[in-house]
């Protein structure tokens, strides 16, 4: 047999398997489930159909399994380097003006008019419980009431303090730092809440004087 | 109808205090109860039967010929197998996109120009209303759509993969909601819809009338929400992303009761 009979077999065999193939294999799906991903969906007001182009930790973290652990660690650091630190070393604002944020979910829909963080929230209740006098709470995140007080802060600009302040600004402006996968949106990163809002927010779970630490 | 409706809100705020004592579910349960004796769907179901056998549209034809699955004109039984693959489309359909093919090709409407009505709105609203019809027709049946044709797996891998999908600003999916069991967002309890979530909950529900703004929500305005809360574009009306969703939900729904139109608040 010469190599020109055996190349054609071989093309034949591949059309028969072709042919007979009946389940397309998962890379063809999601080429697929690109496609039609992409011609879904069309802009509308603030929300256009650049959202739809995913970063590294986006598309690893779009499946019912887990990233590997060396793309998550990538993912985590990208995120960890991309946190950028509250000027003068302020890390607290106002509690009270933190309690409006949390309990505000507005903000970056198809229905908002601008995109500017001052009109938006910080969402908090939606996922947590923070002020147990908040009886509608969600729990797709951990309860965070008594935050500051459970992890022994008594003096939020003491040096004892410091580490589980500066985790916390960290968890708030990049929550992909500690877990790739997170649930919790990045509010710093993707500038949904400027530096004072985040200060607010800081101020709500670790102000001694906040509802949150009774 | 209207005054049972007023009645148990009336009810609801009275005993608010009270109910915040209990979990957030037996509250809503409560209140779902109180409002299942008077649910306005009931008058979307009334116009969306009149309006299959009214001689309508440029062709001055009725739906009566229109074959949601089951073969031409059979009504009852065919929300629980939907999506599925029509071969004259030769495309996966849902309800509310099956219903413009026929009222296209039987009654001579512009399908797309329908599919760019907002919703609540002309024919659009029309359409939502036969959905609500044809869905109270299989009241009390069980999903099985099927999943013989090619295309029809396919659909539900899109829709797998579309429902795990991570985008936009808050780097949402439906599935970040959605994906496990026993959470809740507020006071609103959250079916997992990656499984079957049980009798009339989640797929097995909509279309549904929605208290808290006085709509009915046909599953293509669900689906369009949850893209709005995720914080995504536009998805347009019988996009291949949304009826693949609605394959992937319907399947894993197998064996649910359908208890459509149903009442939220």
């Amino acid at each position: 047999m010469n190599t020109h009979r055996i190349l054609l077999a071989g093309a034949a065999v591949a059309a028969v398997l072709a042919g007979c193939a009946t389940a397309p294999a998962p890379a063809e799906l999601d080429a697929q489930a690109s496609k039609a991903i992409k011609s879904s969906f069309r802009d509308q007001g603030i929300a256009k159909v650049d959202r739809l182009a995913q970063d590294l930790g986006q598309a690893a973290c779009s499946s019912d399994k887990a990233p590997d652990e060396a793309l998550a660690d990538k993912i985590m650091a990208e995120a960890l380097y991309s946190v950028k630190w509250p000027a003068n070393g302020q890390y607290l604002g106002d509690w009270r003006a933190g309690e409006k944020l949390a309990q505000d979910g507005r903000g970056m829909t198809w229905t908002d008019s601008s995109a500017d963080p001052k009109s938006n929230g910080g969402n908090c209740y939606n996922c947590h419980q923070i002020d147990k006098k908040e009886i509608s709470y969600g729990t797709i995140g951990p309860s965070l009431w008594n935050y500051g007080k459970t992890r022994g802060v008594s003096d939020p600009a003491s040096p004892t303090a410091a580490p589980i302040v500066q985790y916390t600004w960290v968890k708030l402006w990049n929550s992909k730092a500690y877990s790739a996968c997170s649930n919790m949106p990045r509010f710093g990163h993707k500038n949904l809440l400027n530096e004072q809002q985040l200060r607010d927010i800081m101020a709500l779970l670790l102000d001694p004087k906040s509802p949150v630490n009774q | 109808m209207k005054v049972s409706i007023f009645a148990a809100l009336a009810a609801l705020a009275l005993c608010g205090a009270a109910q915040a004592q209990k979990s957030a579910a037996d509250g809503i349960a409560e209140y779902r109860k109180m409002l299942e004796d008077g649910n306005p769907a009931e008058l979307f179901e009334a116009k969306g039967e009149a309006l299959w056998s009214q001689k309508r549209g440029p062709k001055n034809a009725s739906l009566e010929r229109c074959d949601l699955g089951l073969g031409p004109g059979v009504v009852k039984g065919a929300f629980v197998t939907l999506p599925r693959y029509f071969a004259d489309t030769q495309r996966v359909q849902d309800l509310e996109s099956r219903l413009v093919t026929c009222m296209a090709t039987l009654q001579g409407f512009d399908a797309a120009e329908i599919a760019k009505t907002p919703f609540g709105r002309g024919e659009m609203a029309n359409v939502t209303a036969l959905a609500t019809w044809i869905a109270a027709s299989s009241r009390g049946m069980r999903f099985n759509l099927p999943q013989g044709h090619e295309a029809e797996r396919q659909s539900y891998e899109v829709g797998k993969r579309a429902f795990f999908f991570r985008g936009g600003t808050h780097d949402f999916s439906c599935a970040s909601c959605h994906g496990e069991e026993g959470k809740r967002i507020r006071m609103q309890d959250l079916p997992n819809l990656t499984k079957n979530p049980g009798d009339g909950i989640g797929f097995a529900a909509w279309p549904a009338y929605r208290v808290s703004n006085g709509q009915m929500w046909s599953m293509q305005l669900r689906l369009n929400d949850c893209f709005r809360q995720q914080r995504f574009p536009y998805p347009g009306f019988g996009s291949e992303v949304t009826i693949a969703l609605a394959t992937y939900m319907g399947v894993n729904a197998k064996g649910a009761e359908s208890i459509a139109p149903a009442i939220k608040r």
